[in-house]
């Protein structure tokens, strides 16, 4: 089955973040298709690669970093809501002029249609979030 | 040309539910949702909104948001209808749960009941719940 995955909470302040990337690894593992992620609202937070978590904790924008190094997965922040909240890629960054970036590896900014895109074509479209 | 999410076939029509829970303000959900069904209207999709629990309040007539410093985004439910967004449902018993009625809402509803939209919610291809 084909799967796609909108993730709505921050890592660490919400478990919709573990629960979603738990879910993802069980999609995966069991040999389906994932289509893609989709971070929104405060879940744009998963993916920036300056969180540094206490040590003895799990790394969240790592593991998901890890899981589209592995398996090519399509992680996709939606780029109003990453402007908001102060996430940006580099070409954003030049183009808002700020001083650098911070995405983590294997994300992308882009727009919301993305999220559509997913509902379309997927089987299942699993929201996380209160 | 076709678009990558045509691949389907171009006739490909999903029926999408965006269900709003959410009290208007106190958080960005209602928000950042009403902004996603407004780029999904391009997306030409069987489109309807839920309204359930603290959601009902984002139709509030007369919201006034001067005291919290923050934008009052109502009048935007209004210009749905120029996006095609026409199927509103409203759930009767959070209306009532709130001491409101249909008479306090800004835009056109379809006021059911908890058992209807439930019903209706089965009938959906995707939800969307913000």
């Amino acid at each position: 089955m084909k799967y796609g995955i909108l993730v709505n909470e921050g890592p660490y302040q919400h478990q919709a973040s573990d629960t979603a990337y738990q879910f993802a690894k069980a999609v995966l593992d069991k040999g389906h298709e994932l289509y893609r992620v989709f971070f929104y609202h405060d879940g744009v937070n998963n993916g920036t690669r300056f969180a540094v978590p206490p040590q003895d904790d799990r790394k969240i924008a790592e593991l998901w970093s890890q899981m589209a190094e592995a398996h090519g997965t399509d992680l996709v922040i939606c780029i109003a809501a990453a402007q908001r909240r102060g996430l940006l890629d580099e070409g954003e960054a030049k183009r808002q002029g700020k001083d650098g970036n911070n995405i983590a590896p294997g994300f992308r900014i882009s727009g919301l249609g993305q999220l559509i895109e997913a509902g379309i074509q997927c089987d299942r479209l699993v929201v996380f979030g209160d | 040309m076709s678009e990558p999410w045509e691949e389907e076939g171009p006739g490909t029509i999903k029926k999408f539910m965006y269900v709003n829970r959410k009290a208007p303000y106190g958080t960005i959900y209602a928000l950042e949702s009403l902004e996603v069904v407004l780029i999904a209207a391009a997306f030409e999709q069987d489109v309807s909104m839920a309204f359930l629990d603290d959601g009902v309040y984002q139709l509030k007539k007369g919201q006034d948001t001067k005291g919290i410093g923050q934008k009052n985004f109502s009048p935007t439910y209004r210009a749905l209808e120029g996006y095609d967004v026409e199927k509103l449902y409203v759930e009767a018993e959070a209306l009532a749960e709130r001491g409101l009625s249909e008479d306090d809402l800004l835009v056109p509803v379809e006021v059911m009941s908890r058992e209807a939209l439930a019903e209706l919610m089965n009938e959906q291809d995707v939800i969307l719940s913000f």
